[in-house]
This record gives C-alpha cells, structure tokens and sequence, in this order.
C-alpha cells in the first residue's frame, strides 16, 4: 500500500495507481516523447493514440521500464518506479504488472506449450505444484476462449487470434494490477478484432484492471478506453474522456484523426 | 615415463595459480559459475578440456590419479587422459576409487563412496542449465543474480506435460545451499543425490565456456521438482549380468542383432570388485549365482 494517509472523510484517501510526471525521452538530438504527465486510477483504461512516429510506443516502453527515461518521474502507488532496485522492478514486471505485445509471438515462448506458457509466470513467482498450475493454466485458457484441450500444443499450432489470446492470459494469470497493452489488435482481421476486443473489455471489468492501451486504431479505445491522450510529434497535444476526445475533437491534429477514420 | 619438455602437469605455473584461485572463488559460492581465461589443450573440445585444465591445476606429484568415462576406466577417453597425466606429471594412475585422491570423471560419479580429501573433476560442456531456456548470456547471467529461476520449473512442467513424468535422466537441475541453480553436468540423476552432503570436494571444468563451478565437501544439494512429481533418481530396472548388483547404475549393451541386450554396471571398478569378491550375475562366464 502507499501512503496511508486518512482523507476529511476518514477513509483511505485515494491515490493514482500509476502517476507519470514530465516524462521525456529523447533519441539524441530527436524527441522521443517529450514533458508527459498524467495520473491513471484504479480500474481505469487510459488509451494513447497518435500516428506512426508520434511516440506513443516510446512512452509505453518508457512506463513498462523497457527504455529508461531521461527525464521524469514514474510513481506506481506512491513509489517511485526509477528509483527501485532491479530485482524489485523484474518482481513488478512478473506479478503486479503485465504487458501485452502488439505481436503475440514477442510475448509468447512459442517452444513452450500453451499451458506451460500461462504457468510460467506462475512458477516465477513460486508456485511448485504441477497439478495447481495446470488447473489455473486450464481455467484461463477458458476464460480466452481456448479449448482445454489445446492445453499441451504449443503456440505455433494456433492462429493469430488464439496466440493474442494466450498471451493474455499469460499476462494476467497472476492478477495483475496494471495492464500495459501496446496495439493488441493489430494485424488481426476484423471479425477476430472484435472479439478480442470483447474479451477484453469484460476481463477489464471483471478483473478491476488499470490499463494503459497504445493503439492507432480509434474504434479499439472507443470501445476500452475510459480516457484518451493524443499524441503528435512527441507530445500530448489533447486530453479527455474518450467520447469527449472523439466526438469534439478540440486539437486541430485531433480533429484530423478522428475525420481521417474510413466509413465503410 | 615423464615428459620433461613439459612443466608438470602440462600447464605453465602462472596459468594452474589462474585456475586455483578460479576454483577458490567457487568454492567459496557454491554452484556460482566463475570465468577463467581457459587455455587450449592438445585435444578437442568436448574432450574434457575443462576438467584436465581443473584438474592439473589440483595435482601435486604425490597424488594418485583415476579417470573415468561414464563410469568406465577403459575406455578411449579414459585412457588418453590418464596417459597424458602419465606423460606429464609423472603421477601414479589407479582404477580403483578408494585409492584415488583425484578422479576426472566425465558423466558418472563412482559407485564406492567418496571420503574427506578425495577430489572429484567433472567434464562439462555447458555449464549454464539456463542455456536451452534463454540463449542470452546476458540474460541469464541476470537471472543467476536476481534468482529468478521460474523458467527451470517451465522446463520440468513442459516434460510432465508431454510425458506424464519428469523425462529430464540426465544434467538434471540442482539447487545449491539455496541459492544458485546448478547444471551437475550430464552425469545421470541416478547420481544427483550423491551430490549432496558429499565428503568429497566436487569441481566443474568447463574448457570451451570458459567457467568452473564447484561443490565444497558436506554441501546442500536439492534436484529441482514439483510438491506432486517428487524427485526420482532412476535407474534401469534390472541387476547387472556380470556382478549382479541391483543397485548400481547400468548400460544397456545390445549383444546380437536378434535384439538380445544385458545389463552391465556402467561402474567398470565397482564391477570388477564385486565379481572378485565372487558376486556373480545372470551372464557371468563362470555360471549363475
């Protein structure tokens, strides 16, 4: 838990789960992304969106502690995420946070089976009885919509669609808090999209889970994402809730994404 | 006998000081893999360069040498190293375990129990039970450090999976003193537990990668397992043909092309000690028991 102050309601005085302030990072003398700040709340879905180049995947890589930022803070309830310890940060990317690879393949251990794949963050952090595993293993594969009996083939026996699916189980079988999910539709057809993105809007719900979600496809965070950041040239040019963003676009780039959507 | 062109025991003076304090680093962090600047020998690769380098940085001219190949003294590897210390250093040789006070051994460790001032060599090739699991050194070298060591586990899971059982028979994975995971080099898991709490001091060459990794005598060794697939140190399901030992660990040797096989002691000095001593098995030339 974070600070445990006591609020004028003498209840636990609510804090972001994820705060980010003035974060910046630069390739040289180019601007990865550049001054972003924002607070993301328990249970909420915080989409990114921008075009190619915008710096929406350095920011994400930059919170998930891919990339370290050159400026900026990081605080994960209240502690500051940079200042951590190694070991303390991996034991956050293994339990408390997860991250969903746009390409399934970068996130998957495509030579482990699928079950051993959703067990292994399991066995990471300490499970040693095979039955256990197999069990929570087989309930999430359910839970993607994977048959049980798939439970033992690997990987690369499965579709695009199934493989994203497994990977996000993978990711969430230890309950995280905190979902970093970067472009999880992408390069998958629409039919699969679509379910997908039902999939995970009702694990968002069930689970209570924050996420922050990269994407440049403007349906996938109308339908997940509680609030939006656009991105342009590495920084943030509009903030707001996701209908409000998207049907009153007030940033000239904005108003561009949103009328540059194709209408079938 | 010795070859005085040579310094003793083949390596210079300055190189052996180099492996000394290798092995005295790992000694000291039991199963931790230590870097040494490992030198080329007059053999391949894969031959045992690592534990003939380990073990002529051991030798002194009063010690007592025996070599063993899985678990044989005859056989083409055995006898090239025992005769390169021969040639060398001038060391007396013996098959027999109890009268040795250094055993190379590559992929078995002797039936006869060790006692306090034996030192036991291994031959590894690759020293980083990691290694199939995550390519990157780097990586790996992180995962030693911040023991993460879930991805072990992945592997024995994947083989319940596949096979209904723990399939891994040979380097099978140990922890050390609770704390670094361990590749035993690709002796069988029949032995694993002889590992453990050996009086012995147990040091791992090896040559291409450039590591030695040790156990001290009397040290805690746990193979890695699941609560519900418990650790099982198996072994062929039979008594050996020629000694009749039920115990000890066997090869299986196919004898016609008929498909006819026995089952010999893979322990060539255990074997022929107990056929002196008049043990006889299904197949002994001189009839049954």
């Amino acid at each position: 838990m974070g600070a445990g102050e006591l609020g004028i309601f003498g209840k636990m005085k609510l804090q972001p789960l994820l705060s980010v302030q003035g974060l910046t990072k630069r390739y040289g003398a180019r601007i990865g992304c550049a001054d972003v700040s924002f607070d993301l709340w328990p249970g909420e879905v915080l989409g990114i969106v921008g075009e190619s180049g915008s710096g929406k995947s350095t920011l994400l890589s930059c919170l998930a502690g891919h990339q370290r930022p050159d400026l900026g803070r990081i605080l994960y309830d209240g502690d500051d995420v940079l200042a951590l310890s190694e070991a303390a940060w991996r034991r956050l990317l293994r339990g408390d946070w997860a991250y969903v690879h746009q390409n399934p393949r970068d996130g998957l251990r495509m030579g482990v089976s699928a079950g051993g794949n959703v067990g292994e963050r399991l066995m990471g952090t300490g499970a040693r009885h095979y039955g256990a595993i197999r069990a929570t293993a087989t309930d999430w594969l359910g839970r993607v919509e994977i048959a049980a009996d798939r439970i033992d083939d690997r990987p690369s026996a499965f579709s695009g669609g199934m493989q994203q699916r497994l990977q996000i189980a993978r990711n969430l079988v230890t309950g995280p808090r905190l979902v970093f999910m970067d472009e999880p539709t992408g390069g998958l057809d629409v039919s699969v999209q679509a379910r997908l993105l039902d999939l995970l809007r009702g694990l968002v719900r069930d689970l209570g889970l924050s996420v922050v979600i990269v994407t440049h496809d403007l349906a996938v965070v109308r339908l997940l994402a509680d609030r939006l950041m656009v991105m342009k040239s590495g920084r943030v040019v509009e903030t707001g809730l996701t209908d409000q963003v998207l049907d009153d676009p007030q940033h000239g780039y904005t108003q561009l994404l949103v009328s540059s959507v194709l209408q079938v | 006998m010795t070859d005085h062109a040579y310094n003793f025991a083949y390596l210079d003076e300055q190189t052996k000081r180099m492996i000394r304090r290798a092995l005295l680093k790992a000694l000291a962090m039991p199963g931790y893999q230590v870097p040494f600047a490992s030198r080329e020998m007059p053999m391949p690769y894969g031959w045992g360069t690592g534990g003939v380098q380990v073990t002529a940085a051991c030798l002194t001219p009063d010690d007592r040498l025996k070599v063993i190949d899985q678990g044989a003294d005859d056989t083409t590897n055995a006898v090239s190293i025992r005769r390169f210390f021969q040639r060398t250093a001038g060391v007396a040789v013996t098959e027999a375990t109890v009268e040795a006070t250094l055993i190379q051994t590559r992929h078995r460790i002797p039936e006869q129990p060790l006692s306090e001032g034996q030192i036991l060599v291994y031959q590894v090739p690759i020293p980083e039970p990691l290694r199939f699991l995550e390519p990157r050194e780097t990586e790996t070298r992180k995962m030693h450090e911040l023991e993460e060591y879930g991805l072990m586990h992945v592997k024995l899971y994947e083989d319940i999976a596949r096979h209904g059982e723990i399939a891994t028979s040979y380097a099978y994975p140990v922890k050390v003193e609770g704390r670094y995971v361990m590749d035993p080099s690709p002796i069988p898991k029949f032995d694993n537990p002889k590992l453990a709490g050996n009086p012995a001091i147990q040091l791992f060459g090896a040559g291409r990668e450039a590591r030695i990794h040790a156990l001290p005598p009397y040290c805690d060794v746990v193979s890695l397992d699941f609560e519900d697939h418990p650790f099982v140190a198996s072994k062929a399901d039979a008594c050996c043909d020629l000694c009749g030992s039920g115990t000890s660990y066997l090869d299986e040797v196919i004898t016609d092309d008929r498909g006819s096989r026995m089952f010999v002691c893979s322990d060539t000095d255990y074997c022929t000690s107990r056929r002196a001593e008049g043990q006889r098995g299904r197949l002994s030339p001189e009839g049954r028991a």
